[in-house]
């Protein structure tokens, strides 16, 4: 069963800009998934119209078998949302926003407690439960969103950049409890600009890049596509001229730091230490130069500016429609 | 029973906000209103004698309150709804099994309950001035109830056509008020000469304020039931109007 299927969607707004181009994608129940795509790549408008939020063109949407059109109410039941804006009642407590959401689902007061109390106490909230939200910090509000979209337990999370402008620490314990709800069988969909977080997160991906979407795969798939890595060497020793390695591109950036290409099937990362011993160098710790999933994602998204501005002759991007 | 549990959401969350800025909600209309039986109904009401054979202050005790009313239904839904589509808040209702009927009827009975409440109160304070009678209990009560609904629901279009702050504000300060003024509150339409009665009888106020003066004191401008089936009928019609506003997503959904 698909916890998701979305079917030739089009979003057309009333100013004439097109925001969806009749995309397709289905997410899998249980999946972790995640939907990438640059700012006004259309990520938020599929999420508002899979939520009921903003009205679509045309196509079809299903939520566990469920058109939100014909059977909206049941669809509705399944899907919790933590929107990208913050979205409660300022002048609210904590406990009051929670109670509320469950009572617009149905729930009746003697179960909504239950489970209000369940995941106040699993995201560190429960002692703020009488707080209005208005003196909540940022990542305290960030987390009752995801305590009241969890609240009617629903089947399919959905988290339009759960974790903008929260502290790293927030922001890890947060991928633990989400991952926790993953594990129970919820699906969950991510979008996110931490591109890590997506990496390490998510077990499939979608890539949207002005209203289309330009990748689905296996996050393995994808990150297989990555032919060639860079990797960051600190030295034990400091070098004065940069050192000639067969079939390895280096770059030296100072004294105690060389960049080293490594492509993905020539070459054997043990025989690049072999080289740089064979020289007198010795490695004290190596990083990727950038995340892998970060230098995909922006070669897809400039394979597909180039294959517009070919297409049509016009410059998308340069008119200021991202 | 999930839909029953949805509008007691709504509704709790409505009366809990009454009362939680009551000094905004509950209190002005009872110091404004106060105000009027002072100067109009205590002051100068004594020496304007009777007016169908009632004395003055009591001829204006039922207008005072159907005023606080319609003022107070109204304000409340269109200041609640405008705040939570301001804050994003009412995503909270949208995205959820909430119904549309459901989610109209939770804050048109919010409103409805505020105004009584607010009427409830200018009768208390009417009552330190002059004496109170119920001559047709059945009609007042349905007068009530039925304006309250009325001005419950214009609040709640006018929440949802509204593109700023100031927008909720132009009906009321240049529609209702206006009306309510010349609807019959401080005077009989026999007073006017016979051109302004027959164009005051355009104006919906008159017989909300004649039906409530009716079931108060037993007199009326007009045809009790003619005010009743008008009133019915508004209802209705802005019932409609909501609906097919919520259907459509005005203000709502993009």
């Amino acid at each position: 069963m698909n916890a998701l299927t979305i079917q030739n969607l089009t979003k057309t707004y009333p100013n004439g800009f097109t925001a969806l181009k009749g995309i397709n994608l289905t997410v899998a129940e249980g999946d972790f998934f995640a939907l990438l795509g640059p700012n006004g790549a259309g990520k938020s408008t599929t999420i508002s119209i899979t939520t009921s939020l903003t009205y679509k063109t045309s196509g079809e949407v299903k939520i566990f078998g469920h058109d939100i059109d014909k059977e909206p109410s049941l669809a509705k039941s399944y899907i919790g949302v933590v929107p990208q804006e913050f979205n409660c009642n300022i002048f609210e407590t904590v406990f009051n926003v929670l109670k509320y959401q469950a009572g617009y689902y149905g729930i009746p007061y003697k179960i909504a407690k239950i489970r209000i109390e369940k995941y106040l106490k699993k995201l560190h909230l429960w002692d703020m439960r009488n707080k209005t939200i208005r003196t909540l910090s940022g990542g305290m509000k960030r987390r009752v969103m995801i305590a009241r979209a969890l609240v009617h337990e629903p089947k399919l999370l959905i988290l339009d950049e759960p974790t903008a402008g929260v502290d790293i620490e927030i922001r890890r314990t947060m991928w633990e409890f989400i991952k926790e709800i993953n594990q129970q069988g919820i699906t969950v969909i991510l979008t996110t600009h931490y591109l890590e977080e997506a990496e390490s997160l998510c077990k499939n991906i979608a890539i949207i890049d002005q209203g289309e979407i330009i990748e689905n795969t296996s996050m393995k798939a994808l990150l297989q596509q990555l032919d060639v890595e860079t990797f960051i060497l600190n030295l034990s020793n400091s070098i004065t001229e940069l050192p000639q390695l067969k079939n390895f591109t280096t770059r030296m950036i100072d004294n105690t730091t060389l960049e080293v290409d490594v492509h993905k099937h020539c070459d054997d990362i043990n025989e690049l230490f072999i080289q740089l011993n064979h020289h007198g160098i010795r490695v004290q710790s190596m990083r990727n130069k950038i995340n892998r999933l970060e230098e995909l994602f922006m070669r897809l998204i400039k394979k597909n500016d180039d294959n517009m501005i070919n297409n049509d002759g016009i410059d998308y991007e340069s008119m200021g429609q991202l | 029973m999930n839909l029953w549990v949805s509008f007691k959401t709504i509704l709790a969350k409505e009366i809990w906000r009454i009362f939680r800025v009551w000094t905004q909600t509950l209190l002005p209309s009872g110091i404004t209103m106060g105000l009027y039986f002072v100067i109009f109904g205590n002051l100068l009401g004594s020496r304007l004698g009777t007016i169908e054979g009632t004395p003055y202050i009591l001829f204006i005790t039922p207008g005072l309150i159907m005023m606080a009313v319609i003022m107070n239904s109204y304000a409340n839904v269109v200041s609640s709804l405008y705040i939570s589509r301001f804050q994003r808040s009412i995503e909270e209702i949208l995205v959820s099994t909430t119904s549309n009927m459901v989610f109209m009827l939770g804050f048109v009975v919010g409103g409805m309950i505020r105004g009584l409440l607010v009427g409830i109160v200018v009768t208390i304070i009417a009552l330190f001035f002059t004496h109170l009678e119920l001559k047709h209990t059945f009609v007042l009560l349905l007068v009530l109830t039925l304006s309250a609904f009325f001005f419950s629901l214009a609040g709640f279009a006018n929440a949802l056509v509204a593109r700023d702050f100031d927008d909720t504000m132009i009906i009321p300060t240049f529609l209702i008020t206006p009306l309510t003024y010349l609807g019959g509150v401080f005077y009989s339409i026999t007073f006017l000469p016979d051109i302004w009665q027959k164009v005051s009888l355009f104006n919906p106020i008159l017989y909300i304020v004649n039906g409530f003066r009716y079931g108060m004191l037993g007199v009326s401008d007009i045809q009790i039931s003619i005010a009743l089936l008008i009133m019915t009928l508004a209802c209705g019609l802005m019932c409609l109007l909501n609906l097919y506003l919520l259907k459509k997503g005005t203000g709502l959904r993009q």
